[in-house]
């Protein structure tokens, strides 16, 4: 057999190249640690001005003395009750954000693995046109969108009418202002943030590995469990997360689409800050969902077995 | 290369029967793999052209051709990755034509390897024995990598070893299934030349060893020459000639197989007469003689053929042990001492100017260029191939 590979020229104890280089190699690196620097600069700016400073903000108002109020001005007591308070008023709408989050991922995830894997695998020269579709909707705005969902689902809507039609909605029942309404809302408008990492993914596959998990008595299916599945786990977890976590927490969907009784957190702190002008509660909201996204978003990655993505 | 495929294409019909049954293996109890009138298109192109071939059982065997020349697509056919447009695929008994790829007793070493980058070494080589569940996957896996010497690297990912050591977790994967016929796409193309060398010896060594039968693609002939008991020349879809490398290269059939395996000397040439075993030709009005069994033209003119180490050199009037063939009026235009051998080139009186190998025995002086030679060579080496073929068919080396 040919020498375990690697049948190097130069002997395994080989001096360091040349000493000239070795001499010259700290000062450029310490020039370019320095423009390492100088490029971070502006970014590190602009996080703390519109990341730190507003966290600061946000976690030090969700401790204020909440009997405080916009035209008193509020006192810092270091208030942890009220994120008690928070929690065990708004627990509902706080899982309801998570759970209407999850079940529009999962939709995203069904939905948009299909489309990815079509667009990289079977598109052809079709490939950039559309992926250009897939993101045509953005050209509208994300409210007009939102807003058209109103219309499709309507009470006399065409899509009710059929389903009423094949009895599977009941001659009185209604979509909208059903969870149903806005879960597809999310999956809707959020599906782009699930295909574009996908295809990113699956894309770079080279079907040569299906070739050869074919090769290798796997059956079609298999060789999507064991090769294309696996391979494309990258694009599943950062699809997921950039859907999961907008999806979570937004409430304009639930506003829209939905009625009272599907009132989501998001819907509870903007009511708080603008309408009820409870900072303090407002904020401690803010803070919970912020923590529990990031827990899940952890736990999940993990699970995953994906750490080096993060 | 389109123009090599136009020219030896049309004219390598008549002269070759391609596949004619070379190991003799007719009937029921042929056990190899047998390819009958084969032919795939695709949109605008004709690949593989009514394609037959027999690869017995066991055998060593090497497709080789230019790129481009289908003999890809014939492997692929055989694994299944793609459907023959016509034509019927059998391995023994079975026809496998239309049987899916997962179905089939064949594996194939890629030639970019595609081992499963997310799996170790360990599971790729696994792979094929977990997707049949065979029970001793441990065991087995162990085994093959030992034989393959990377038993160390079992937990190691793909793009931690060099690509001799990926090259052999390939060829590891492949085997453990142990096919009826294992594919070899060009397994050693991406391989640097010292460690190419070595792995046709053991590629060779395992073939042996296990005993299946190896199909091997490749474009290096020198490759396919130390490697396999039978070669198939491929060219423009079909097969040129096939047979031992020895047959080949001593006795080509038409003017790619001559230029395409090693290098030829082609001069044109009128017949003057045919008896049983001599064709006597009239080669820019000096006669030369070709053996009638390696005569591979009926037409009245043909290319005489003439391999460079079977020319000798000499002086003008030397007495060259050659009886037969001698050309006087060379002048040597052209001198590498290559060290082994020295290669000349010697202008002959019509023109064209002929290659001569003449090996460094120390038995005869170096010539130097201007110097006027006598070429000559054994009349029972030269062949004689159809004047209607591109006497630069295959030539690409050299040439283009």
């Amino acid at each position: 057999m040919a020498p375990p590979t690697t049948p190097t020229l130069a002997p395994p104890d080989a001096p360091p190249p040349s000493t000239d280089l070795a001499d010259a190699e700290p000062d450029t690196g310490r020039k370019r640690g320095l423009t390492g620097y100088l490029l971070l600069l502006p970014a590190a700016v602009w996080l703390a001005l519109f990341f730190v400073v507003p966290f600061y903000s946000l976690a030090a108002t969700s401790l204020y003395d909440p009997s405080g109020s916009d035209f008193r001005g509020y006192e810092m007591t270091y208030a942890f009750g009220n994120y008690v308070d928070a929690v065990q008023e708004y627990w509902t709408p706080l899982l309801r954000a998570l759970a209407y989050g999850a079940a529009a991922t999962l939709i995203c995830l069904v939905l948009g693995y299909v489309l990815a894997y079509a667009i990289a695998f079977r598109a052809g020269r079709w490939k950039n046109l559309m992926l250009v579709l897939v993101i045509a909707p953005f050209f509208t705005s994300f409210l007009l969108r939102t807003l058209s969902w109103k219309l499709i689902l309507a009470d006399d809507g065409y899509v009710v009418d059929t389903l009423q039609f094949l009895h599977l909605l009941g001659d009185d029942g209604r979509l909208l202002a059903t969870p149903v309404a806005v879960v597809a809302g999310l999956a809707y408008n959020f599906l782009p943030f699930m295909v574009l990492p996908l295809y990113a993914s699956i894309d770079k596959i080279d079907p040569r590995l299906i070739e050869a998990s074919s090769d290798l008595y796997a059956h079609p299916a298999v060789g999507f469990l064991k090769v294309t599945w696996p391979l494309s786990l990258p694009g599943v977890v950062s699809g997921t997360l950039l859907t999961f976590i907008p999806a979570a927490g937004d409430y304009i969907n639930a506003q829209l689409l939905g009625s009272p009784n599907q009132r989501v957190i998001g819907s509870v702190i903007q009511s708080q800050f603008t309408d009820a002008g409870d900072y303090p509660s407002a904020a401690a909201l803010s803070m919970v969902l912020m923590v529990l996204i990031v827990a899940l978003v952890l736990v999940y990655v993990r699970r995953a077995g994906t750490e080096e993505l993060l | 290369m389109s123009q090599v495929a136009e020219g030896a294409g049309p004219a390598s019909a008549p002269g070759v029967v391609p596949g004619a049954d070379p190991g003799g293996a007719r009937g029921a109890a042929y056990d190899g793999l047998r390819l009958r009138s084969v032919t795939k298109r695709f949109a605008t192109f004709t690949a593989v052209d009514d394609l037959d071939l027999d690869v017995p059982a066991g055998s060593f065997f090497a497709l080789l051709g230019p790129s481009g020349c289908g003999k890809t697509t014939t492997l692929r056919m055989v694994a299944g990755l793609e459907t023959p447009t016509s034509g019927s695929i059998t391995l023994g008994e079975q026809d496998i034509t239309w049987a899916k790829p997962y179905r089939r007793p064949v594996n194939t070493v890629f030639q970019s390897y595609a081992l499963f980058p997310h799996l170790d070494i360990f599971e790729n080589v696994a792979f094929g024995l977990r997707r049949r569940k065979r029970k001793d996957v441990k065991e087995k896996v162990a085994e093959m990598l030992d034989l393959v010497e990377l038993g160390s690297q079992a937990r190691k990912k793909p793009a931690q070893l060099s690509g001799g050591q990926q090259q052999r977790v390939a060829l590891a994967r492949a085997l453990i299934n142990e096919p009826e016929v294992l594919l070899l796409d060009e397994p050693l193309g991406a391989l640097d030349l010292k460690l190419r060398r070595g792995m046709q010896i053991e590629l060779k060594r395992i073939q042996t060893e296990v005993g299946l039968t190896f199909v091997h693609v490749t474009h290096d002939q020198e490759e396919a020459m130390t490697m396999a008991d039978t070669v198939a020349v491929m060219n423009a879809g079909v097969i040129e000639q096939m047979g031992a490398p020895a047959e080949l290269y001593e006795n080509p059939r038409s003017t790619f197989v001559a230029n395409f395996l090693g290098q030829s000397n082609l001069v044109a040439g009128t017949v003057l007469s045919r008896s049983a075993d001599l064709t006597t030709v009239d080669m820019h009005g000096i006669q030369v003689s070709v053996p009638t069994a390696r005569t591979h033209t009926d037409g009245d003119a043909g290319w005489v053929g003439i391999r460079p180490e079977k020319v000798l050199i000499g002086d003008e009037g030397a007495e060259l042990d050659a009886p037969g063939n001698t050309i006087p009026g060379g002048v040597v235009t052209d001198v590498s001492f290559v060290g082994v051998s020295t290669q000349y080139l010697v202008r002959m009186p019509w023109g064209q100017e002929l290659q001569v190998f003449a090996q460094n025995t120390g038995r005869q002086r170096l010539f130097t260029t201007g110097e006027r030679v006598e070429l000559s060579w054994r009349p029972e080496y030269a062949f004689l191939l159809d004047a209607a073929q591109d006497a630069s068919a295959g030539a690409q080396r050299d040439g283009a």
